[in-house]
């Protein structure tokens, strides 16, 4: 099921005589290498159900509970395979419930085609029986999307759907079949899609940037690099690692780049952001060059733009050039596959090491350590802390797990704590934020990469906005480790409401059922945890276990994550308390 | 705080159902107002061209050029300032008959670029071609007639600077 690269067939042509559309679908889906999609039935996508059941020993379909469900484990899926994943429902309510999904997909720039059934085409427009227009709806939030009326379009436009997710910065495709498509007959042909003429996927490289950005960086003296997932998305992360060990650059993360560089590597400088490191934030303000590789300066990175390293000359690596000069003005701004670039300009850049530069690094870091991190990971306080669990879940992991994370204090104590040797593992919702990813994401990245340990951690009100993939899990026996942190709160919310509205807790609080007893209810081995001396074997015992396992851990209710930097203020005015 | 001014985009697209939606959606999501927009063929065959026109400053008009571009079926997009254009607008007004033969009506129509193009019993219709404060002008003239009926085109542009589509077509293929 799993492997590093995409399985595509040569661009050889199939062929078959007089097929129905929906068997074309499938032959569509084989043909692009794909063996597993998430999905929920209903009228409008019938006739493709009826042939996934004839194909079910070529094409795993998983039911999810939900179809947004079905959306977030083929983001799951995607993001630790690299692979496009894809999800499918009916038309409707269907289509409608994968839109967040999309929305996320998009921020994210995650590879995944979405297929929904339509009502026939002489009902179009009509308000018939679970209409809804889907491609209007979701255009805002999809790379490209397309409506198929006639099954001959079937080939043509599932291949232009694959080439478009996957390619470039990659990103949600949509394809709409009307019923009477899926039923029509045709002659099937397939020829993978290499372009499309109104599409240049990655932009030329312009060998003067190269040359603008090799001085830049070897005449700082005090260079930064902030990369994102573009390092991950373009598989370029030894090429990365060459380019900054070569020059010597402190190199902090996006929430999505986490994990493409390892957390023990020696320049890893560690989060940039509201919830980030306070080295890597403050000294955004002190570079006199600033590397952005991959990321796209979104707001939680940068705080207020009016102060963001004005000091620094700023290169950018970037694939996607609406993104250069979008949020912060480059001075030069590399365009291309991340791979290509850096591969590139190493050989440009000179050796260097900048240990007085890089040792502020760690002078930042040893306030933060005192201020917050042994306080996170040592507590001293009754209440467990969700620090602690983390640190828990690395030894047992040793770094090798992949670590799927939801919305909220949780999330950026994940990221902050979380070890990691390997990259693809970090999965979380990052520029959209969506509560209720993270169960579901885990399903998919235990699926696309089956040997390795997958920990969900999940808060309590996040976890309940897609609990029902419990009986996905238990029907679909993905032994997933799922850890809820549990502090009977929207505890970021709560936060927020405690720092900048005067502790007035409007509905954050959460009275919670009994989560082991809901796993159970799902076969599922379930723990709770509410003691520290208790926390480590329970740890162990979910890591050790082959199947599915539950771990609740009661933590302490009203903590709060530093540092922080509140919204509208500057990267240099990050909050330890 | 940069100035705001007015930009017409031309926008050349692929011919498909739909990009109109992906194109406006846009100017919404900046909250961009669209003073006025034309869609057509264009001097190649199968592909179409949009014009948009919208008053930003020069680097929101930047951004809207990547974001626009961005999208899969649209083949470049050029944003002109007004110096950089030949633009016009067309408009139709429809005048009660028994003005027809006013004097005022008659100079106005010896003015610029104005015809009648239909002459009925009851009601004539003046077409008129200019720039927008022509045919703004030309309106503030005839509305003391009782205008039955106006209408006003969106802006049609013909840049200055080449667009060189053809070019990038053959590029891309
Ligand atoms: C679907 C959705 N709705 C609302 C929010 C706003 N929001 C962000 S974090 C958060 C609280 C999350 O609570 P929980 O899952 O318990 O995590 P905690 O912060 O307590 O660790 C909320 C409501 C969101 N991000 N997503
Ligand atoms: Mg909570």
């Amino acid at each position: 099921m799993s492997t590093e690269t995409q399985t595509v067939k040569p661009t050889t042509t199939s062929k078959m005589v007089n097929i129905s559309g929906a068997e074309a679908v499938i032959k569509c889906l084989l043909e692009e290498g794909i063996d597993l999609i998430y999905g929920y039935p209903g009228g409008a996508i019938m006739p493709v159900y009826d042939e996934l059941y004839k194909y079910q020993d070529k094409l795993q379909h998983v039911l999810t509970r939900h179809e947004q469900g079905a959306t977030h484990a083929a983001q799951g899926y995607a993001r630790v395979t690299g692979k496009v994943g894809v999800a499918i429902a009916t038309s409707g309510p269907g289509a409608t419930n994968l839109v967040t999904g999309i929305a996320d997909a998009q921020i994210d720039s995650t590879p995944m085609v979405c297929i929904t059934g339509q009502v026939a085409k002489h009902l179009l427009g009509s308000d018939a029986f679970q209409e809804t227009d889907i491609i209007g709806i979701s255009m805002p939030v999809t790379k490209w999307s397309y409506q198929i009326t006639d099954a001959s379009e079937i080939p043509e436009i599932m291949a232009k759907a694959f080439y478009i997710a996957r390619s470039g910065r990659p990103g949600p495709v949509l394809i709409d079949i009307t019923k009477n498509a899926q039923f029509e007959k045709f002659d099937f042909e397939y020829k993978k899609c290499t372009s499309v003429r109104s599409y240049k996927a990655i932009p030329d490289i312009n060998d003067h940037a190269i040359n603008a950005a090799a001085e830049i960086i070897n005449e700082a003296k005090k260079p930064m690099i902030v990369f994102g997932q573009g390092v991950i998305l373009g598989k370029a992360e030894e090429e990365f690692k060459a380019l900054i060990e070569k020059a010597g650059i402190p190199s902090a993360w996006t929430i999505l780049g986490l994990s493409a560089l390892p957390t023990d590597h020696p320049l890893n400088v560690g989060m940039v952001g509201m919830h980030g490191n306070y080295g890597p934030n403050k000294l955004t303000n002190e570079c006199d060059a600033l590397i952005a590789i991959g990321m796209r300066f979104d707001d939680r990175v940068t705080g207020n733009l009016d102060f963001y390293a004005k000091q620094a000359k700023v290169v950018h690596f970037e694939i996607d050039p609406a993104e250069v000069d979008k949020n912060v003005k480059t001075d030069v701004a590399v365009l291309g596959d991340v791979k290509e670039t850096l591969a590139k300009i190493l050989p440009k850049i000179n050796k260097n090491s900048h240990s007085d530069w890089m040792q502020e690094f760690k002078d930042y870091m040893d306030i933060e350590y005192d201020k917050v991190i042994k306080d996170d990971l040592y507590p001293e306080k009754e209440g467990l802390t969700m620090g602690e669990v983390i640190k828990q879940i690395n030894e047992a992991s040793k770094g090798d797990a992949i670590i799927v994370s939801d919305v909220g204090q949780h999330q950026m104590i994940t990221c902050r704590y979380a070890k990691f040797n390997k990259s693809k593992s970090n999965v979380t919702s990052g520029g959209l934020g969506t509560m209720g990813f993270a169960l579901p994401a885990a399903i998919g990245a235990k699926m696309g990469q089956p040997d390795r340990e997958v920990v969900a951690i999940i808060g309590d009100g996040s976890y309940q906005m897609t609990i029902q993939e419990l009986g996905t899990i238990y029907q679909t026996k993905i032994p997933v480790k799922i850890v809820v942190l549990n502090n009977e709160f929207l505890g970021m919310v709560r936060q927020w409401q405690q720092l900048f509205f005067d502790k007035r807790y409007a509905s954050t609080e959460m009275i919670n059922p009994d989560f082991v007893t809901i796993a159970k209810g799902y076969h599922i081995e379930a723990e709770q945890v509410s003691k520290r001396e208790n926390l480590a074997s329970a740890v162990q015992r979910m890591m050790d276990s082959k199947d599915a396992f539950f771990l609740e851990v009661c933590v302490e209710k009203e903590g709060n994550v530093f540092p922080m930097i509140p919204s509208g203020a500057s990267v240099s005015d990050v909050r330890l308390s | 705080m940069e100035d705001i001014q007015k930009f017409t985009f031309s926008v050349y697209t692929e011919n498909n159902i739909g990009i109109l939606n992906r194109l406006s959606a846009i100017f919404l999501k900046r909250h961009f107002n669209i003073e006025s927009m034309t869609v057509s063929k264009s001097e190649i065959d199968d592909v179409h061209r949009f014009i948009f026109v919208v008053n930003i400053t020069k680097s929101q008009s930047d951004k809207l050029i990547g974001q626009l571009e961005k999208q899969i079926e649209v083949i470049r997009a050029y944003s002109h300032t007004e110096d950089e254009i030949i633009y016009q607008e067309t408009a139709l007004f429809k005048i009660s008959s028994k003005h027809l033969y006013d004097e005022d009506i008659q100079s106005r129509l010896k003015f610029k670029r104005a015809n009648i193009v239909a002459i009925t019993p009851h009601y004539f219709v003046i077409e008129a071609t200019g720039l927008k404060d022509e045919i703004d002008n030309m309106h503030d003239k005839l509305k003391p007639y009782g205008l039955l009926q106006f209408v006003r085109s969106g802006r049609i542009a013909i840049s200055r600077p080449k667009m060189a589509i053809s070019e990038l077509l053959k590029e891309y293929s």
